[in-house]
């Protein structure tokens, strides 16, 4: 456990370094959305009765925001590793591969949560929230920022440069966060559209965080964590089985 | 005695490249031992199956008797590898580094030893600066360190004095030294064949992914060394029976290479019995370049 415990104490250090690019940067850019978008829309947009649209946006920020620094945190940290080389000094000791999988998860985890509250606490100083569901909310904010540092691991694993890991990152986990539902509900969208936002697991994550705050969601938060836990669970799998492997790493 | 490091008929293979092709070693607990070998011989990817970093295509491999690959969590327990590439973590002071790697040992408290470490190494004053600010000596330097934090029984050093001034490589030595006296076994690669010399009990030679030579320093000197002597003649021409002796000529100077100390005796009888008078004479001991170029000219047996 002591390999686990200092890997993951590495990893807080890592991002806790350079906290103006892995804090304050996101931070900053999350509330310049909110500011923007509730400025243009807050007087035009009601999604749930009774919510202005500030209201109804934060929650959605702060789970994007989560989300992209959860991926970001463990597939930096390891790209960057892989590429200067000294992934060595993680491949040299004892460490089990649980253990390298636990860590790099742990770390985005709270990275993502440090960004989240972040933007959480900043939001309210625009717009009072209200916590319905304050369980839920927990819940899906661990099962986001843990599924996110999955994939994380994953895609660092892959990619064989800075350029592949950019390309994940801007033409699959943004998309796939800007598509799920952060400035909209899905009804609003046509039938096709929403459709096919209900294969997009980001969508049930921001639905359920969401109910978390108002107590309204689209999808019922019990299956939306449901679908959410059986993406982290297959996507932890396929992390496992690559780092038992070696894939890239022992080669 | 269960053996330092048992390598078993290990093979590796890429996509086009069989660069292990059958390598069995077997190296004893305190033993000094040098992998020698030209660039592509197969050195550092022997290593990096040895270290878990890569994986054989074929073969076994064993630390202190742990299997690489089954046992991976004891046989690295056991095993410091000083890597070749100088790597290191921007993000982090030495200590930081120093600290990280004693954790992944599942050590938590070994600040006794890294200080140690630290002084042994010349790197006290460097303790709080950033990796990334030291030179490339000093970075070498904290590689060692952090290969020794777990204070590993089996230690393999993979070209640690490329690219280092002389005074490192002198303090480095004489800690490495230290260490196998206390019962460290020291395996290492280098391109100074001096080093080698001076410091490894035994040497095997690696060429195109195969032993070709494995003995002691002594042997490997004495079967294939040769002393060479440079004699200035006067008459410059050289006596018939010494022919077969020669190695070049240039002038009035010749060189001859003997197989033993004692020869010299002959050579001096024949130059006698000729009337030929020696101006000039130089006689320089076999040393393990000449023999390392030796047994790398020859053509590899194949099997």
């Amino acid at each position: 456990m002591s390999g686990l415990w200092t890997l993951f104490y590495k990893e807080i250090l890592r991002f806790w370094k350079v906290s103006l690019q892995t804090i304050l940067s996101p931070l900053v850019t999350t509330l310049l959305y909110l500011l923007i978008f509730s400025h243009v829309l807050e007087a035009h947009v009601q999604v749930y009765p009774g919510v202005g649209y500030a209201s109804f946006l934060i929650p959605g920020l702060v789970m994007m925001a989560m989300l992209q620094n959860a991926f970001a945190n463990s597939s930096s940290s390891l790209i960057q590793s892989k590429m200067a080389g000294n992934i060595v000094f993680l491949l040299l000791p004892p460490l089990a591969y649980w253990e390298f999988f636990a860590a790099y998860v742990a770390a985005a985890v709270v990275r993502g949560l440090v960004v989240g509250l972040g933007v959480g606490l900043a939001g309210l100083w625009f717009v009072p929230l209200t916590l319905a569901h304050p369980l839920w909310m927990a819940l899906f904010a661990l099962a986001g920022c843990a599924m996110l540092g999955a994939a994380g691991i994953i895609t660092a694993l892959w990619a064989g440069s800075y350029d592949q890991m950019a390309a994940v990152q801007n033409f699959v986990i943004m998309p796939l966060t800007f598509l799920s539902g952060v400035f909209y509900s899905i009804h609003s969208l046509p039938p096709f559209w929403q459709a096919l936002s209900r294969y997009n697991p980001f969508f049930y994550l921001i639905d359920g965080f969401r109910y978390g705050f108002f107590g309204v969601s689209d999808v019922s938060p019990a299956l939306g964590l449901s679908i959410v836990g059986t993406c982290f669970l297959a996507l932890s799998l396929a992390t496992l089985a690559l780092l038992k492997s070696g894939y890239k790493l022992r080669n | 005695m269960t053996p330092a490091i048992e390598i078993r008929e290990v093979h590796k293979r890429f996509a086009s490249l069989h660069a292990l092709r059958g390598v069995s070693l077997r190296v004893e607990p305190g033993e000094f031992f040098a992998l020698l070998g030209p660039n592509g011989a197969g050195k550092t990817t022997l290593i990096n199956i040895l270290a878990g970093l890569s994986r054989a295509t074929q073969g076994r491999c064993a630390v202190m008797g742990h299997d690489v690959v089954d046992d991976y969590r004891n046989a690295r327990r056991v095993l410091g590898v000083v890597p070749q590439e100088l790597v290191y973590d921007a993000f982090f002071t030495v200590r930081e580094m120093l600290r990280f790697q004693s954790g992944y040992f599942g050590l938590r408290r070994n600040d006794d030893w890294i200080d140690e470490l630290l002084h042994n190494l010349g790197l006290t004053d460097k303790a709080e600066s950033p990796t990334r600010k030291l030179s490339g000596g000093m970075k070498r330097r904290v590689l060692v360190a952090q290969a020794l934090v777990h204070k590993p029984p089996v230690i393999v050093l993979d070209e640690p004095t490329a690219g280092v001034d002389v005074e490192l490589r002198q303090s480095l030595w004489a800690f490495i030294r230290r260490l196998n006296r206390d019962g460290h076994t020291i395996v290492l690669t280098t391109h100074y064949l001096e080093e080698a010399e001076t410091l490894c009990s035994r040497i095997a030679m690696l060429k195109q992914g195969q032993v070709i030579a494995l003995d002691s320093t002594e042997n490997l000197l004495r079967n294939h060394g040769a002393t060479e002597v440079r004699l200035r003649l006067n008459p410059g021409r050289l006596p018939e029976m010494l022919r077969p002796m020669l190695s070049s000529a240039e002038g009035n100077d010749f060189r001859l290479s003997l197989r033993q100390c004692g020869e010299l005796e002959t050579v001096m009888a024949a130059l006698r019995a000729a009337n030929i008078n020696i101006d000039d004479v130089e006689v320089s001991k076999p040393d393990l370049e000449a023999v390392f170029l030796r047994i790398m000219g020859k053509p590899i047996k194949s099997h």
